[in-house]
């Protein structure tokens, strides 16, 4: 009886080839987005392992100087007390297409058996060792770097974004004496005196690069994970529609196969199993079409994650087994879902219960009433998560629970709006119009909940893209005050330039910094000359009196929003810096897109404490950046690439800016696409269902040309009634977004700015979208033979 | 060691896949722009005990046997190797390697090290004398007073060498042939060594004397290319004579045996190809090999009849390049102690 059940069931999909497509569809783009983000974070999780791998020789703990760089003397003076330690110089090299970071390691002493052992092991010596010794890169990675006055070779197995070369290659090409770490060895020797006593000024670091990293770059995926949800939720949707409609309308095929004797169990064992065929069939659709979006997109996130991290992930996608099994898992889960609710009802069904498929587009007050409660559920969830304010996890469940408490609030707003509106109809068919819409709004619900939810993320990530943008761009032309900004390598060079400039009556102001822990994470330590320049142009969000005064007379320092918020320091409190010394913060100023920490000094105060701060680079203030650029080069012989003026990197920024938010773009016009989609189907398998409903307003005398116009009208009306809710949904979002999400994930507050153009531009959006939708239906309905309207009447219904 | 002036040399061919022997040896086989051995050299101590930067491979070589209070016998091992990775004898163009062993009751112990030559981790100084990479060391006053230390995660050993005779110059004054066709190297050795000291281990701390032999060996030259690799002894007998012998094996079969004799008044003969025979009688398996740790040796000159066997035939080093290294117990005509060493197994 099995199969000639199975046909009866599969029957329905067979009749209605388009309610198939839509489920599939449906699931299959779900699927997609989820596995196309999560394999994009997988890419970018494994590149940051292999990367911190790389730099700590395997996962080993490293010797750190507690200030500035290991001299060789004490690596010497620890390898003959017997501490198998190897020495690493780690740095930045500048190459054709951005900088590529750079690890001289020792091949004689590096671990044997980590990835640099064996990269740049003893076989290599030949090659890489010596004044010609060559530089080893990713393929990648080497095109990237492009000429670079050494030999470079490919070696397909290296760390994307790193170059790997012989320490004293390494050295020359960073111009720098002494080591940044050294790696400790596993395997010590039995014997050993305390590390105390040979390098008092050295300390333990535990590899931790691999998490420093994911830290940084947590919120970036963390936003590309609640987008991947998100989709996946209003994919979710669609599904629950087809799935429940496909069930009503085989009411009477369950009543016949109950009548003939089958047991309730075995058919809804038999629809698991067809539901189970159809997730494993979408689910593979959407994985391959995950994998699409992964691969267009990884790009612009690889791009994203350099520029703001300095992170690197490239190459290629390698998808795991259990990247494919995960993909399929949730294809199945969330077919299990949406479909949770009409497996019960079809198990409950009596066997005798009449064939009534309207009954689920029917208005249930019950059910308004159950979301109404859910709604404000979620919304006391949210409330919840800002009170206590749990990090940037509890930044998300905040903005989970406010949109699913707005999405299932909206049916009874809506429901409420119809009713509203519908005192102002006059005549007959206005009174008709009003209510029909209201009877149709549960059917349409759940189309129209994915369309608020999507609405509402473009607008609350439109605002904060564009907020972002606003402050960006100001903050950047109020921070960037030198005209041109040069780059010397030598001591010599530096006090050359600083005559020459000085000669010619310009204004110089040196960016000199250092790299140190503060409060035990990596930060910048600047120095800035008493300059008016830096009074008028850095904008403070808060400041103790006679900031820049105290500043100049070394009496304290400025940090950056990010530090500040980060540590809870304020204006007056006391900061331990790298060396063993404190100082008072004097005031806080904003550092968008960076993700350290900073603090600024005064210069004499930094060339005082941290002589082997850098120093080699230079902003200068001139009318004409070009002119002098061209004069430099002449008469010093600075090469022309270690100059850069301020047009360059403005637009440099703006670049890395725009890059960061062209994969938040991508997504948000596919959720949009999914929601209309969403609507598209609903409308569709209502029309199909509604004969019953215009067969009597029809043979009352109202032509189908105009019916279906009205139809047309009402699904342009619920989306600009959606819209308009989506409106301040989409503004609370923005605020979330910008005052909770953007705080602990990035450690800067923005203001917000509102942009209503836009509004329009996505409000025309939808309208388009949800008139295109209901363009089908309605033209369907004008041209349906009456014969069919009449048919409705003679039917048994 | 000994025929070892080969041995980095030699590996090269025996595992062309090894990476550091390639990397070692440098740059093909060709002795291009490095010096070579001549027969007319006559050496200078204490200048000859310092490096010789100016010749591709080098090494000090200490191997000792070595007993506890209750006649419990040890060995040890202490190397270093000196190998230029361009002629011209710059100091940044060296690349040194170690090995350092000890042989016990309880199992064989190695370790390793390497350096680079510039940066102060590893180097050799003749007069005082200091040879030394890491914590590693051969120091002096002088060659024929040292002390010697080493260790690895799961040894230590700090040991006290005095010699009691004179340096042995190895072939025709110190120039030691090693095949038919020529190839040779400067060659010397200390055999008279009495050695007190500590070996450290994680479980206990041994006292041991015992007795040491140095070699001092380098020169440019590979072995030749059929040469698959060698076997090596040093011998100590009860009457007070010395035998240094090695065979170095041929792909063909054949194998080329020479070596020199220290008669009880601590002089020296070479021996010509032919005077010395040595036949493997009895094999162990060592991680996965098999491996002759029983030797006949025979030197009808000397009426010398005997069976060199392992102490402990697990005494492999399982360094980057990898060979057997260990004590050996003599029988027969001449009873004693001494080390014996096997590659290309």
């Amino acid at each position: 009886m099995t199969p000639a059940m199975l046909t009866a069931l599969l029957s329905h999909w067979k009749r209605r080839p388009f309610q198939f497509l839509t489920l599939i569809h449906g699931l299959a783009l779900a699927t997609a987005l989820w596995s196309g983000v999560q394999a994009i974070n997988a890419e970018a999780r494994k590149s940051y392992d292999e990367a911190a791998d790389t730099l700590t020789g395997g996962g080993l703990p490293n010797l750190v100087a507690r200030n500035g760089l290991i001299a060789h003397e004490t690596y010497i003076a620890l390898r003959r007390s017997g501490w198998l330690v190897s020495p690493v110089v780690d740095g930045w090299i500048a190459g054709e297409r951005g900088r590529v970071r750079l690890l001289g390691i020792d091949p004689f002493t590096a671990p044997s058996d980590s990835t640099i052992g064996t990269t740049i092991g003893p076989d290599s010596i030949g090659d890489t060792m010596g004044s010609e010794g060559a530089v080893l890169v990713n393929p990648a990675t080497a095109n990237r770097l492009g000429a670079l006055n050494r030999t470079v070779r490919e070696v397909a197995t290296l760390t994307p974004g790193l170059a790997l070369a012989d320490l004293t290659v390494a050295s020359d090409l960073m111009d720098q004496q002494g080591y940044n770490r050294l790696i400790v060895l596993p395997d010590q020797p039995l014997v050993q005196p305390d590390l105390e006593d040979i390098a008092p000024d050295l300390r333990t670091e535990q590899a931790d690069t691999a998490e420093d990293l994911s830290r940084l770059t947590d919120s970036f995926h963390l936003n590309l994970t609640a987008f991947g949800l998100l989709s996946f939720a209003v994919g979710l949707f669609i599904v629950n529609g087809a799935v429940g409609l496909a069930f009503e309308q085989r009411r009477p095929v369950f009543r016949t196969l109950r009548a003939l004797g089958a047991s309730s169990r075995r058919i809804v064992a038999l629809l698991i199993v067809e539901l189970l065929s159809f997730a494993i069939l979408a689910g593979a659709i959407g994985i391959v079409l995950g994998y699409l979006i992964a691969s267009l997109l990884l790009p612009d996130v690889a791009a994203t994650l350099r520029g703001l991290y300095g992170a690197s992930v490239e190459g290629t996608l390698t998808l795991s087994p259990v990247w494919w099994l995960s993909g399929l898992a949730i294809a199945t889960l969330g077919t299990g879902l949406a479909s949770l609710n009409g497996l019960i009802q079809v198990a409950r069904m009596p066997p005798l219960a009449p064939a009534k498929p309207r009954a689920w587009a029917m208005v249930n007050a019950g059910t308004m009433r159950g979301q109404l409660i859910l709604a404000v559920v979620f919304l006391f969830a949210a409330l919840a998560a800002l009170a206590i304010g749990g990090g940037l996890v509890g930044g998300f469940v905040l903005l989970g629970g406010f949109l699913m408490a707005c999405a299932l609030a909206l049916p009874a707003i809506l429901a409420g709006i119809l009713l509203y509106l519908s005192r102002f109809g006059r005549g007959p068919l206005s009174a008709w119009f009003w209510a029909d819409t209201r009877q149709q709004l549960p059917g349409l619900s759940l189309a129209l909940m994915a369309l608020l939810l999507a609405l509402a993320a473009n607008i609350g990530v439109g605002t904060m893209v564009s907020s972002f943008r606003d402050t960006f761009t100001g903050w950047l032309d109020q921070r960037l005050v030198s005209d041109l900004y040069v780059s010397v390598e030598t001591e010599e060079e530096s006090s050359l330039l600083q005559d020459y400039l000085a000669e010619r009556g310009l204004d110089v102001l040196p960016i000199w910094e250092t790299e140190g822990d503060v409060r035990g994470a990596p930060a910048e330590i600047y120095g800035v000359v008493d300059h008016p320049v830096y009074e008028s142009s850095w904008p403070l969000l808060s400041r103790s009196p006679d900031v820049w005064e105290r500043l100049h007379d070394g009496e304290g320092a400025l940090i950056n929003e990010q530090l500040a918020r980060r540590e809870g320091l304020s204006p007056g409190d006391e900061l331990e810096l790298p060396g063993g010394w404190s100082t008072q913060v004097l005031g806080v100023y904003s550092d968008y897109g960076n993700p350290l920490g900073q603090v600024v000094i005064a210069l004499p105060l930094l060339v005082g404490t941290y002589p082997d701060a850098d120093k080699g680079d230079f902003g200068v203030l001139t009318d004409d950046p070009q002119r002098l650029r061209q004069e430099l080069v002449a008469e010093l012989g600075i090469p022309d690439e270690q100059m850069t003026d301020q047009a360059a990197l403005k637009a440099f920024s703006m670049q890395v800016f725009e890059r960061t938010f062209a994969v938040t773009g991508a997504l948000n016009i596919l959720t949009l696409s999914v929601a209309g989609l969403a609507i598209l189907i609903a409308l569709l398998t209502l029309s199909a269902m509604r004969l019953p409903q215009l067969a009597p307003v029809w043979a009352l005398g109202v032509t189908r040309r105009k019916l279906a116009q009205l139809e047309f009208v009402r699904a342009l009306l619920l989306a600009a009634l959606t819209f308009v809710l989506a409106l301040p949904v989409g503004i609370g979002l923005a605020w979330v977004l910008l005052t909770v999400i953007n705080v602990e994930a990035f450690g800067w507050r923005l203001p917000m700015s509102l942009f209503p153009r836009d509004w329009i531009w996505l409000g025309l959006a939808s309208l388009a979208a949800a008139g295109l939708a209901s363009l089908w239906p309605s033209r369907q309905l004008a041209k349906r033979p009456p014969a069919d309207l009449i048919r409705v009447f003679a039917h048994e219904r | 060691m000994n025929v070892s002036v080969f041995r980095l040399a030699a590996l090269i061919f025996l595992c062309a896949s090894n990476a550091l022997a390639q990397g070692f040896a440098g740059l093909g086989q060709t002795t291009d722009g490095f010096a070579l051995p001549s027969p007319d050299t006559r050496f200078a101590f204490p200048a000859d005990h310092g490096a010789h930067n100016e010749f591709r491979i080098e090494w000090w070589y200490v191997t000792a046997n070595l007993e506890d209070e209750a006649g419990n016998p040890y060995g040890i091992q202490w190397t270093l190797f000196r190998n230029a990775l361009e002629p011209h004898g710059a100091e940044s163009d060296q690349a040194w390697m170690a090995h350092a062993a000890v042989s016990t009751p309880n199992g064989h112990r190695f370790a390793e090290r390497f350096a680079r030559g510039d940066s102060g981790q590893a180097g050799v100084s003749a007069e005082p004398f200091e040879a030394f990479i890491d914590e590693w060391q051969m120091i002096g006053p002088n060659l024929n007073d040292i002390r010697l230390t080493a260790q690895g995660s799961d040894f230590h050993y700090d040991l006290k060498l005095d010699a009691d005779g004179p340096f042995i110059l190895q072939g025709e004054q110190g120039f030691s042939v090693k095949s038919e066709a020529g190839q040779a190297s400067h060659y010397y050795s200390q055999p008279f060594y009495q050695v007190s000291g500590t070996i450290t281990l994680p479980e206990r701390v041994v006292e041991v004397s015992g007795r040491a032999w140095l070699d001092r060996e380098w020169s440019s030259q590979p072995l030749t290319e059929t040469q698959t690799g060698w076997d090596w002894v040093s011998l100590h007998f009860e009457s007070g004579a010395k035998l240094m012998g090695y065979r170095l094996r041929d792909a063909d079969g054949s194998a080329y045996t020479v070596g020199t004799w220290i008669g009880e008044d601590q002089t020296s003969r070479a021996l010509q190809p032919g005077d010395l025979t040595m036949t493997a009688s009895a094999w162990s398996t060592v991680e996965g090999r098999e491996v002759p740790t029983t030797w006949d040796i025979a030197f009808p000159e000397q009426e010398l009849q005997i069976s060199v066997s392992a102490i402990y035939p697990d005494s492999w080093m399982g360094t980057l390049v990898s060979y057997w290294e260990g004590p050996v117990r003599v029988n027969g005509s001449h009873p004693g102690i001494g080390y014996l060493e096997m590659s290309g197994y």
